[in-house]
Order: structure tokens, then C-alpha cells, then sequence
């Protein structure tokens, strides 16, 4: 009967009601659950706000945050971050470029995948239970070190290891991950690169130097800001570790375990909140970077 | 050249046991009987599952295995649903603010989860939600990392397939489930094993949000469990395999799934 059958966009308006229609969950998710809530914690970063007695709140400006950098506990917290950034980051990055350069290097690359990748789809809390037995004062690392005449620590209960065996950890949950993005990192790099650098002289170690590394350039850039984006949040493994509490003496005090105190054990919300910008204010850096150093490398 | 692949063999075959051995060691410790945790040689006839049955039968290890799937299947479906349909709108359809709406999704994933503690806490609690499977599913049902990757996705559908569906007389939802859907396998392999992995590991949300041992998750059962009975070290271990095993057996059935998702999104 019509010559033509209807178009599936017969006209805008219908496309743009298809279009809501479509995307309406998650518009509703946006507004509900992330664009009201962050501009309602911004709003009560300037207050003096308890959620037990929210009759009282009072704005107090930009107090919270002043006091935020004269607040020990804050600067401890920002300070084992920080730590545990600079200690994960660079090792975890080391090793999974090296373990990546080897598999990619010999036979039986799914085996060594996996098992490479198992310990990133544990739990954080299984793997902080595993180590603390491990790491445990009559634990299998202790018993192997008196092997050598070392009488180790009990190390969770240590201001000094505490800190350093949950950096060992997060290491070995995540240097998998890290690994597999570099091993498509080195899957991009074209034959004939190698083959012209060969022709050119360049072997083993120069190749690898000269040549190699500097071609996953990008792929390390990516890997080093995306790790320092999830260690600056550490959280499960030294809430698990510590009881909650960031001990002993603050030395596994996170940023985020100190907003997770601060917000619901005293109830400053206000306070929490302001923290909490803080933290993103650091992690926007972070990406700030990235995108300006990938962005200029695009050119 | 031999001796020196020889040596990368070995390299990767240590590191493979640096991976495994916890796994091992906790197994094995999880099979023995309490008084024999801290004795490394026990011999393998003594070990037994009684662990096992110990906490299942006298701790709600078994509610919190199912209350970990309830909400991980719930929270899995829930954002293929809504992922997938907001990232084919973003592709597929033309509609005024496309473009500042799609910036914002964009934007909204450099904020940390963690802004949203005290206001989330506050609404659902407002809502009467804490502690309950509401409260632990409905508020994280979207990810706007998954509507770009479906974005993506569909961007690299050919357009000709749509005309052909057109011409066979499919309507919109038609186009939707019967032509994009059955192509997009890879992409709802990506979403549904990333986001059950977050949910089934997830910490920081469900022990903030939970109360009760009626609504913990397993991770937040573990941990509990593992804070009155460190002791007992073998029942502990047993909970850690009980959490982890699943997960463990879910990533040797998809790895070459795992390991596309991983890399896909360290090139983007």
C-alpha cells in the first residue's frame, strides 16, 4: 500500500522520545544517587553538622577545611597515603612491566595469566586475612626467617611494619592487573619496529632500552596515574587489618578510613564531607596530569 | 639464547608460585584441626572439612553466601539494564543536550566514591534503607564507566544493519533486542563479570550500610567473624576460601573475557 515504509526515525521528535526513554534509568541514577548527593555533601562541608542532632547545624564557612590542615590525625592519614602511594606505585609498576616483558617472551602465556591475575579477583578482605596469618607472629614467613637466624616482628601489630606489610599486599593483589594492560601495551607495538632496530644493531637490553620501553610510554602513564588514583583510596585492607581503628598508634591511618571514623563513629558529617573533597581535589590532580601529558603526547 | 629463556621460565614460574602459594597455604590450613595451625608439617591424613561444616553450622556463614549472591545477581542485572540502554542511547539516537549530558556522565567518574558517604548514608537512612537489600542494591545500579564502554560498543555497529532491520519492519525495540543485543555479547560479558566482581569483593558500602548479621555480606561476615575468633585460624581460613573460591572459579570459566575487559580498558 505506502510506497515507502515508515522510516525508524520518522521524524526528530519521536528519535529525541526514544532517546529519554532509553536513558531515563540512568538520568534517574545520575540525579539520585550522584549528582544530588555530591552537591549536598559540598553544602555541608561548610557546616558544623552532626547527623545525630541536625537541629544544630551550623554554617561555619570555610572552617572545616582550615581546620582540616591543622588536625594531626588528618596530616597523619594524608601522610600514610601518601606513603603507601609512593611505596606501591613505583614497585607494583616495576614488576608488572617486568613480568609482563617475560610472559610475553615464552611459551604458555594464559597459564601465567592467570595465575597472575587470580590474586586481583580476591576480595580485599580475603587477602588481608591470608597475609595476617602469614605475616603472624609464628607465622610461615617468621618461621622461614628463623631459618636465618631472623627473629621477625609480629607485624601488624607494629607501628613500624604494619604500614610496609600492607603495602606488600596491595602489591601482590594488583600487579596482575597492571601486567595483562601492558601485555596489550606490547601486543600494539608493530614487528617492524623491532626489525628495523635490528637492523640498526639493537639487542637484548638495548633493544629493550632504547626501544622497547620508551614504546609503552603511554601504557606506563596510564598504569602509574590509575594506580595512584586507587592506592590514594585505600581503605578494606587497613580498616580489616586494624580493626577499624588505623592502629597501632595511626600508623595504618588512611585518608578514607579517617573520613569512615570522623563521619560515622564521631558523627562530624560536616567535617567528613570536607574530607572528603580534600581527597578528590587530590585525585582530580592526579587525572589533571594524566590528561594534560597524554593529551600533549596525542599532538 | 637457551640459557637465557631458561632463566625467564624460571622467573615466571616463581612468580606464579609467589601468586598461588597463599591459596595453598590457606587451603591446606583450612583442613586442619585448630591445635595444628601453627604446626606446618601436619600430614595430609589428618586433614578433614569439619572447618567447614563448623562455621557453616554454627555462624551465619551460609546466610551471608547468599545474601553476597542476592545482591551481587540484583546489582549485576540491574546495570546491564540500565548500562546498555544508556550507552545505545548515547550511540544510536539524537536528542538535544546528547552532548552536555554525555560530558557529564563523563565527568561524574573523576569524583571519588567516597564524596558520596555521608550524603548516601543520610538519604538512606532518611528512607528507612540501612540494613536492608534496598539500600544495598538500588543506589548502585548505574556506572557510568559501563555506559561509556557500551557507548563505545554500539558506536562500532555499522550503520547499515539498522537500515537492513528497518526494511525487514523491526520497530526500535525490535532493532534493540533483536539485532544490537545478540551482537553485543562481548560487551555484556565485560559488564556482568566487572560488576559482579565489584559486588561480590565490595567492603567499604556494605559496612557502612549494614547493621545487622542478618544483612552482612560475606566479606563483612568474614571479617566480623575473623574479629571475636582470630584463634581459629582454620575456621577463619575456611570463611576466606569460601569467599574467594566462587569468585576464583567464575574467572577460570570467563578469563578470556577477564582478560579483554582489563586490557580494552588500559588502551581507552
Amino acid at each position: 500500500m505506502n510506497a515507502k515504509r515508515p522510516s525508524l526515525f520518522r521524524n526528530k521528535f519521536e528519535q529525541a522520545v526514544a532517546g529519554y526513554i532509553f536513558l531515563a534509568p540512568a538520568l534517574v541514577a545520575l540525579l539520585v544517587f550522584l549528582i544530588g548527593p555530591i552537591f549536598y555533601a559540598f553544602y555541608i562541608s561548610f557546616f558544623h553538622f552532626s547527623f545525630l542532632d541536625p537541629q544544630n547545624a551550623k554554617f561555619i564557612g570555610f572552617s572545616n577545611y582550615i581546620h582540616l590542615f591543622q588536625d594531626k590525625e588528618f596530616l597523619r592519614a594524608l601522610g600514610n597515603t601518601s606513603l603507601y602511594t609512593l611505596g606501591v606505585v613505583p614497585v607494583q609498576t616495576a614488576l608488572a612491566l617486568g613480568l609482563a616483558l617475560i610472559v610475553n617472551n615464552i611459551r604458555g602465556k594464559t597459564f601465567f595469566r592467570v595465575a597472575y591475575y587470580i590474586p586481583t579477583v580476591t576480595s580485599t578482605v580475603a587477602v588481608s586475612v591470608m597475609f595476617m596469618f602469614i605475616f603472624s607472629p609464628d607465622g610461615i614467613l617468621n618461621k622461614f626467617l628463623a631459618n636465618f637466624g631472623i627473629h621477625g616482628p609480629n607485624y601488624f601489630n607494629s607501628p613500624k611494619f604494619a604500614l610496609p606489610a600492607i603495602m606488600l599486599m596491595a602489591i601482590w593483589s594488583s600487579v596482575g592487573q597492571f601486567m595483562i594492560i601492558y601485555l596489550a601495551g606490547l601486543q600494539d607495538i608493530p614487528e617492524d619496529v623491532y626489525e628495523a632496530a635490528e637492523l640498526d644493531g639493537a639487542r637484548g637490553w638495548r633493544l629493550l632500552w632504547h626501544v622497547t620501553i620508551p614504546l609503552l610510554r603511554r601504557t606506563t602513564f596510564l598504569n602509574v596515574v590509575m594506580s595512584m588514583i586507587g592506592t590514594f583510596q585505600v581503605f578494606d585492607q587497613v580498616y580489616v587489618v586494624s580493626g577499624g581503628n588505623g592502629g597501632p598508634l595511626n600508623s595504618t591511618l588512611s585518608v578514607v578510613l579517617d573520613i569512615f571514623n570522623k563521619g560515622f563513629k564521631t558523627m562530624q558529617m560536616g567535617y567528613a564531607s570536607a574530607m572528603a573533597f580534600v581527597l578528590f581535589a587530590i585525585i582530580l590532580i592526579f587525572t589533571l596530569i594524566q590528561n594534560f601529558f597524554l593529551g600533549r603526547e596525542d599532538k | 639464547m637457551k640459557k637465557r629463556r631458561t632463566a625467564l621460565y624460571v622467573v615466571a614460574i616463581l612468580y606464579s608460585f609467589v601468586t598461588l602459594l597463599p591459596f595453598i597455604w590457606s587451603i591446606y590450613t583450612s583442613l586442619k584441626p585448630t591445635d595444628q595451625v601453627f604446626n606446618f608439617w601436619t600430614p595430609l591424613s589428618k586433614l578433614n572439612f569439619s572447618s567447614y561444616s563448623y562455621i557453616l553450622k554454627n555462624f551465619p556463614f551460609g546466610h551471608w553466601l547468599t545474601n553476597s549472591i542476592i545482591i551481587a545477581v540484583i546489582v549485576t542485572i540491574g546495570n546491564l539494564f540500565v548500562n546498555t540502554l544508556a550507552g545505545y542511547a548515547f550511540a544510536r539516537f539524537k536528542f538535544p543536550l546528547r552532548g552536555i549530558l554525555f560530558f557529564v556522565f563523563l565527568a561524574i567518574m573523576m569524583i571519588p566514591g567516597q564524596v558520596l558517604l555521608v550524603p548516601i548514608y543520610m538519604l538512606l537512612a532518611k528512607l528507612g534503607w540501612i540494613d536492608t537489600y534496598q539500600g544495598l542494591t538500588i543506589p548502585f545500579l548505574m556506572s557510568p564507566f559501563m555506559i561509556f564502554l557500551a557507548r563505545q560498543f554500539f558506536l562500532g555497529v555499522p550503520k547499515e544493519l539498522e537500515e537492513a532491520a528497518q526494511i525487514d519492519g523491526l520497530g526500535r525495540w525490535g532493532v534493540f533486542f533483536k539485532i544490537f543485543l545478540p551482537l553485543s555479547r562481548p560487551l555484556l560479558a565485560t559488564q556482568i563479570i566487572f560488576t559482579f566482581q565489584g559486588n561480590w569483593n565490595a567492603f567499604l558500602w556494605p559496612v557502612l550500610l549494614t547493621t545487622s548479621d542478618d544483612m552482612y555480606t560475606l566479606p563483612i561476615g568474614l571479617n566480623s567473624f575473623y574479629g571475636q575468633y582470630s584463634a581459629y585460624w582454620n575456621s577463619v581460613l575456611a570463611g576466606v576460601i569460601m569467599l574467594t573460591l566462587p569468585m576464583i572459579i567464575i574467572f577460570l570459566i570467563f578469563q578470556k573475557q577477564f582478560v579483554q575487559g582489563i586490557s580494552s580498558s588500559g588502551i581507552k
